[in-house]
């Protein structure tokens, strides 16, 4: 096969930090190529590169024979490289045809652009209207307008950034039908990810970068999932291990939970009914904005609700506010760690009072114990291998891994009755995820009740006592993890929003 | 090229420098302000700087001036300063303090001709009274409507300054004055006057009030749950309500608290240095705090030694017109320039700048 990309030597380096060390690799034409790699290996640095949107340091690249550095990402694009984002950049209060046009270098008139787009949608098996409003449209269908604007400009390269953590198993089976006729028709893809079942059944090459280099190459068909983890890790998995418990009494009771969200593209909730016993995880899946923050807030306490429709140890507790049910044992930690679950520019010593001023006994008459304090940040430090040089570092100076290590941390040192963990391990690596992980089966051991809201399946295939799964701000009746199959799970997260019938 | 580039966290040494870097730059530009104007700079700053402190010709008058201009700044500085951590704008101290002063004032002049020793501490009262109340306008919009305390609080000053000339013109005005508007002056009448406690320094009970102020503010922000919630609040709004933070009380309390301290310091003005209601009483004393507050980082410390640099420059600029012929719109200028250059400076202690080509400001990944 001729290449159709080649990487040669590339290197990067930020201060403090190798992004990448002498890359090199050899995308084929028409070839579904994979990169592998943990959070922080150096994929998003790299194709970033390959982008236009990072200089690279030293190495060259060679797009169908000629020399290839884009300073922009507007000559990347003009060279035929184009890219799904992992995080969508449209606006949402304008609708599809214009959120298309802005991304584009010339736009056509919106009549006829929109006429492209239904042709383009129809062709690729990628249902799209393009006069709806994006901040109408779920995840799966915002990733269809990035897409779609992808392939308007007829691209030699699609690179795709962990396209399939915002979608369903059905909408994941639709968007690999999309890349396969790409595939087909010549385009070559770099498919970022790490979730290793998808590049098997998807990607005929893979390259597996460690710590910013190059570790191996593989044929992901021929390999199984567990020796190309341990490509990714360079050592042997922890699996997260639990004993089984008869279950205890319930803690958490919610019943016709209904809050409307505070943000108007949110998703508000409706009529949420479960009950969480000590001891068990409940893991909650469902695609990114169908409810998860606001079930967060919920039983935070930021959103109020009604008095009996949220339950603690059988107590009402749904108009009570979050430091009054911090004090009866109800925990939170949210999805967004910087601006939410800490502040940014406080160091881990205030971040430490944050949620446990109640508990922790830190404050006398309003005053505050900072001795105390210290000590507690210090003993959350200890205790869940949070890499910082002290409790007087600003959170935002932490890695993503470490902060979230200290924010599970702070409130499972907290003995909590019930513990609501919002994407407990996203954008973590594999060690601390395990790590993480662990921690909350303990917790559950240890008897606590543990909601874990997350978009990761295999993470709650692998933590969960029993799965339930929201819907447009629906929950649905949960059932026991054991014997669920993917269909039905997809199926309980609301199946693939019509797309069947257009692949069929 | 010159890029910006976010330190991983902000610069303690620049935290303090930068104010001392402005006042620098904005000797360097008022000089060359002062120079287009046809004046020496050199003479000019050091009209400004050095004749009110050292000149033995001034500082006899200029020394004592100093606590009292400073006096007042600093205690409305350090009252906004609460309400700027938590990102709550209050703009309208100049209205919280007229109200302060007439408010304060009235009490005392409704037991002319009494000389109980009860009557002062009912005008001190009646005073933060008089600017919480004003400053409660703009918070009870603000929690309720969800109107903008900026604009509310900055147009209250307006009214506040039509009711002053309304009081010094009828309900306030000495009866005994020839029918001139104004007051009786307070500071005539021992019962209700603010005094120099030590003659020859300034000091009055309102640099008192001051002091305290500042004493107390420190203790708030480092030492207690009220000070945490009010700078968890500005860091990051949705992480405080994640803490329990009522935003509502937060700004029923910090502007009530703001408006508080700026009435205090135009009753103890009133009653003191100025000694009477007139038409223009007020003299800008709730704008230029803003620039002390800023100035002194928001820290109660800072605020304390801004206070006392905006004072200088106060008292410098009167001299400077007086003795160099500077127009007052060059000083107010010049005064506008500190808080400019602060702000831009500003930047240095959460970024630092690099030259040339390098790596990007995108973070690896």
């Amino acid at each position: 096969m001729t290449p159709l990309l080649t990487i040669n030597g590339l290197s990067k380096a930020y201060p403090g930090v190798i992004a990448n060390d002498d890359v090199s690799f050899d995308i084929g034409k028409g070839q579904i190529h994979a990169l592998l790699g943990e959070n922080g290996a150096g994929k998003s640095t790299l194709v970033k590169m390959i982008y236009g949107l990072v200089r690279l340091d030293s190495g060259t690249m060679t797009l169908n024979g000629t020399e290839f550095a884009p300073p922009t990402p507007h000559a990347a694009r003009s060279s035929g490289v184009a890219m799904v984002f992992q995080h969508f950049s449209l606006f949402e209060a304008l609708n599809v045809a214009e959120n298309v046009a802005l991304g584009m270098e010339d736009p056509p008139k919106q009549r006829l652009l929109a006429q492209r787009i239904r042709e383009v949608s129809e062709a690729y098996g990628l249902p799209l209207d393009p006069s709806r409003l994006v901040g109408d449209l779920s995840a799966g269908e915002r990733q269809r307008v990035e897409i779609i604007r992808c392939l308007l400009q007829d691209p030699k390269l699609l690179i795709m950034d962990e396209p399939t953590s915002v979608l369903t198993p059905q909408e994941v089976g639709i968007l690999f039908e999309t890349l396969r006729k790409l595939q087909s028709e010549g385009t070559s893809i770099l498919y970022i990810s790490h979730k290793l079942e998808e590049i098997k059944s998807l990607c005929e090459a893979a390259t597996v970068l460690r710590r910013g280099k190059v570790v191996g190459e593989c044929d992901p068909r021929a390999e199984s999932a567990r020796s190309m983890a341990e490509m990714m890790v360079g050592s042997t998995l922890h699996t997260p291990s639990r004993k089984a418990e008869a279950p205890g009494e319930v803690v958490l009771d919610l019943r016709g939970l209904s809050v409307a969200s505070s943000n108007p593209f949110g998703t508000s909730l409706k009529d949420v009914t479960i009950t969480v016993r000590a001891g068990d995880v409940l893991g909650i899946g469902g695609v990114a904005g169908n409810g998860q923050d606001e079930l967060l807030a919920a039983l935070s306490g930021e959103a109020l609700a009604t008095t009996d429709a949220v339950k603690l140890n059988d107590v009402g507790i749904g108009h009570l506010g979050p430091n009054a049910r911090r004090a009866l044992g109800l925990l939170t930690a949210p999805e967004e760690r910087l601006g939410h679950a800490a502040a940014p520019d406080m160091s881990l010593t205030e971040n430490a009072l944050l949620t446990g001023a109640i508990r922790e006994n830190l404050v006398t008459n309003g005053f505050l114990k900072w001795p105390a304090t210290r000590a507690f940040a210090e003993k959350i430090i200890a205790e869940f291998d949070v890499r910082t040089p002290g409790p007087d570092v600003a959170a935002r100076a932490l890695s993503g891994g470490n902060l979230q290590k200290f924010v599970i941390g702070r409130e499972i040192l907290q003995r909590p009755l019930c513990l609501v963990v919002n994407q407990p391990t996203w954008g973590v690596d594999a060690s601390a995820a395990a790590a993480i992980r662990q921690a909350l089966l303990d917790l559950a051991a240890g008897g606590a009740a543990v909601v874990v809201i997350s978009q990761d399946l295999d993470e709650l295939m692998e933590i969960s006592d029993s799965f339930a799964a929201l819907n447009a701000g629906r929950l649905s009746a949960p059932r026991p993890i054991k014997g669920l199959t993917v269909d039905e799970i997809g199926l309980m997260m609301g199946g693939a929003h019509d797309l069947e019938i257009s692949n069929a | 090229m010159i890029r910006l580039e976010k330190r991983p966290q902000p610069s303690k040494a620049w935290i303090v420098f930068t104010p001392v870097v402005a006042v620098l730059l904005t000797m360097i530009a008022g000089g060359i302000l002062f120079a287009a104007l046809g004046k020496n700079p050199f003479e000019a700053i050091r009209t400004i700087f050095w004749d009110p402190l050292f000149n033995e010709q001034f500082k006899a008058f200029s020394r004592p001036q100093l606590l009292v201009k400073a006096g007042p700044l600093i205690l409305i500085a350090i009252g906004l300063s609460l309400g700027f951590r938590a990102g709550i704008w209050n703009i309208g101290a100049e209205g919280q303090y007229i109200l302060g002063a007439i408010c304060g004032a009235g009490v005392g002049l409704a037991f002319y001709p009494s000389e109980s020793a009860w009557i002062f501490p009912l005008m001190v009262m009646a005073g933060a009274l008089g600017g919480w109340a004003w400053a409660m306008i703009p918070a009870i919009l603000k929690t309720y409507f969800n109107t903008n305390e900026i604009l509310v609080s900055l147009l209250l000053v307006y009214v506040a300054e039509q009711l002053l000339a309304s009081m010094a013109l009828g309900l306030l005005r000495n009866p005994e004055g020839g029918g001139f508007p104004g007051s009786r002056n307070l500071g005539q009448i021992d019962a209700l006057s603010n005094p120099e406690l030590i003659t020859g320094t300034g000091m009055h009970w309102g640099v008192v009030a001051a002091f305290i102020a500042v004493i107390f503010a420190y203790i708030l922000l480092n030492r207690h749950m009220l000070g945490y919630q009010i700078r968890l609040t500005g860091e990051s709004p949705r992480a405080a309500r994640f803490a329990g933070v009522k935003p509502k009380l937060l700004v029923i309390f910090c502007l009530g608290t703001s408006g508080a301290l700026a009435g205090l310091a135009g009753f103890f003005e009133v009653s003191g240095p100025a000694g009477q209601i007139s038409i223009d009483f007020n003299s800008g004393y709730g704008f230029t705090a803003i620039i002390v507050a800023f100035l002194g980082r928001l820290h109660p410390v800072g605020i304390l030694l801004a206070g006392l640099l905006m004072a200088l420059t106060y008292i410098g600029g009167e001299l400077a017109q007086f003795m160099l012929g500077l127009p007052a719109a060059a000083i107010q200028a010049f005064q506008g320039m500190l808080l400019f250059f602060l702000l831009a400076v500003d930047v240095l202690s959460n970024y630092r700048i690099r030259i040339g080509h390098g790596s990007e400001k995108t973070g690896a990944a």
